[in-house]
């Protein structure tokens, strides 16, 4: 009973200390825009860019965007525009975690490691970005002139784009088996259906999630940038090109619309990782 | 081959195993085990004592050779469920509770709900770890993990139980605890136990008899009885004749190999 608050209070203590770095990151980061746009503006340096409050806002007027009613009203119906596209695009991914027993027979092209897949993390991340950056816009015409719904068409493309880390590494947790563990599974007599599904399948899952978390952003990414050719103006990729337009008059619309779809990047991750949280009941090192 | 063959579980004749390597691991084998003993494969790295193991549980198959299990092949015997094993690492799935990593091989063989719990808290009685029924495996030690395993091997009541240097990883103390348990469930299970260790004393503490392995080809340098008295207790320990034997292995454990020990291969233990 005492260990187990002992724990609670160890992760209590965690959490605090990981909102408190989140809260400095962001305090930082603050300090950094407002101190550059100070010095560059006292000093009237020009070089790479004058700064005035149209290029760079004061930060506080582009939260106070927020709550103008051009924005408002609409972000929330746009969030909505994106949110749907977005979650269209990755349930059937997740849902398909393409298990037959052919595949999981192969040998392994990468060498099966937990920290090396947590670790290029990022570099996929990056690597995706600017391949659907590059890939999504014909994506989207192509459907649009066969007739598909430009909703329709930018959830096929945040699909499309989640698929392949998904699928990837899904095949490789699917032999990320402990060869023991399969040679228990063998002791069984177990058939290769069971060793799939006791073993392969269940040890498989965290792979499922890193693709997951890398695809929750990536699927926002693609979301947006799919709106612009399908032409929907009342999603967050027409606001963003939008507010370009009129980034001379009103700047801070353009950089509020830029946060939103930071944050609702950062959402869609977390809920992905809060339902890794709850569906894998792991040892803690096993969290990225 | 003196014995009738019925009363033996286990007879390996003649088995050879090289690897494509072109390392040999074992050499013209040959063994028999009687139902009850508890068998100690001992010997230094690389005399194939694990590939032993593997192929009396049909994991791997000889090159030569055949092995026998309760009349069967071993590729039979494995179908029907003769075999519990148990690795140097727990092996658990830390995806299951501590209960239901028990019940996995139960799962195989179809038993009822009802049928399962009943056994998998005998299970846990068994090695002590009631109450832990929900836990998950990663909370707990090395030594009550390695317990899981043993109750997990057990649950099923196989008439062989194939063990791969089983505390290896543990530390002294937590050992020679679950040598006397182990000790302790054998008595009440009543099942045939074959045994890999590096560790001389616990070989001799545990077993009914000692084979004593060399490498390079991997091959039996000899057989030693262990005439202790059973049950074993804490006191075995100071026994003089616990002395003896544990010198009679040491010594044909150095007969066995002649000096080449340092080098004996890296390439069995992969396996």
């Amino acid at each position: 009973m005492t260990a187990k608050t002992a724990a609670l209070d160890d992760r209590t203590t965690s959490f605090l200390r990981r909102a408190a770095t989140v809260l400095l990151v962001i305090c930082a980061l603050w300090g950094l825009w407002e101190g550059y746009k100070w010095l560059w503006e006292t000093a009237g340096w020009t070089w790479p860019f004058a700064v005035n409050s149209t290029t760079m806002p004061h930060l506080h007027d582009v939260v106070a965007a927020f709550w103008q009613p051009t924005t408002t009203i609409g972000a929330i119906a746009r969030i909505g525009t994106v949110c749907e596209a977005t979650m269209y695009g990755m349930i059937p991914r997740s849902r398909k975690r393409d298990c037959d027993s052919t595949t999981a027979r192969r040998k392994p092209i990468v060498p099966p490691s937990r920290k090396p897949a947590r670790a290029s993390l990022p570099v996929n991340q990056a690597a995706f970005s600017s391949e659907r950056i590059r890939g999504g816009p014909p994506v989207v015409v192509g459907l649009g002139s066969k007739g598909v719904a430009g909703w329709k068409a930018v959830a096929i493309l945040a699909a499309y784009l989640t698929f392949f880390p998904v699928a990837i590494n899904t095949l490789r947790g699917l032999h990320s088996v402990d060869p023991r563990a399969v040679e228990l599974m063998h002791s069984y007599a177990a058939t290769r259906w069971r060793v799939l599904w006791r073993l392969r399948v269940p040890s498989s899952v965290p792979y499922i999630f890193t693709a997951l978390k890398i695809s929750a952003t990536a699927s926002v990414i693609g979301a947006i940038i799919g709106e612009t050719p399908a032409s929907i103006q009342s999603g967050l990729g027409g606001a963003i090109v939008n507010f370009n337009q009129y980034y001379a008059l009103e700047p801070t619309f353009l950089w509020a619309t830029n946060v939103v779809c930071a944050i609702l990047g950062i959402i869609f991750y977390l809920a992905v990782a809060g339902t890794e949280r709850l569906v894998l009941r792991r040892a803690p090192e096993h969290f990225a | 081959m003196t014995e009738p063959a019925a009363a033996n579980v286990v007879e390996i004749e003649g088995v050879s195993k090289s690897f494509r390597t072109g390392v040999t691991a074992l050499q013209e084998v040959a063994l028999d085990i009687r139902a009850g003993e508890f068998i100690s494969l001992i010997g230094p790295s690389g005399c194939g004592k694990s590939t032993l193991l593997r192929i009396v549980g049909d994991l791997i198959q000889p090159t030569s050779g055949s092995v026998t299990v309760n009349g069967k092949t071993a590729h039979q015997a494995r179908l029907d469920h003769d075999y519990g094993i148990v690795f140097q690492d727990a092996v658990l799935y830390d995806w299951r509770t501590v209960a239901r990593n028990v019940s996995l091989p139960l799962e195989m063989l179809g038993w009822d709900r009802a049928r399962r719990r009943a056994r998998v808290a005998e299970m846990l009685e068994l090695v002590e770890l009631t109450g832990f029924e929900s836990s998950r495996p990663w909370q707990l030690s090395g030594g009550m993990q390695q317990r899981v395993s043993i109750a997990r091997a057990l649950s099923f009541d196989p008439p062989l139980l194939l063990m791969d240097e089983p505390f290896g990883a543990l530390d002294e103390m937590t050992r020679e605890r679950l040598n006397m348990e182990l000790l302790r469930i054998w008595d009440k299970a009543g099942s045939t136990v074959v045994f890999v260790t590096h560790s001389i004393p616990e070989a001799v503490f545990l077993s009914t008899r000692v084979v004593v392995m060399s490498a390079r080809p991997g091959r039996i340098a000899g057989v030693v009885d262990v005439d202790l008295e059973q049950p074993r207790t804490i006191d075995t320990r100071e026994d003089a004749r616990f002395f003896e034997l544990i010198t009679t292995v040491r010594e044909t454990l150095a007969a066995g190999h002649g000096g080449d020990a340092s080098r004996a291969g890296a390439a069995e233990e992969r396996f």
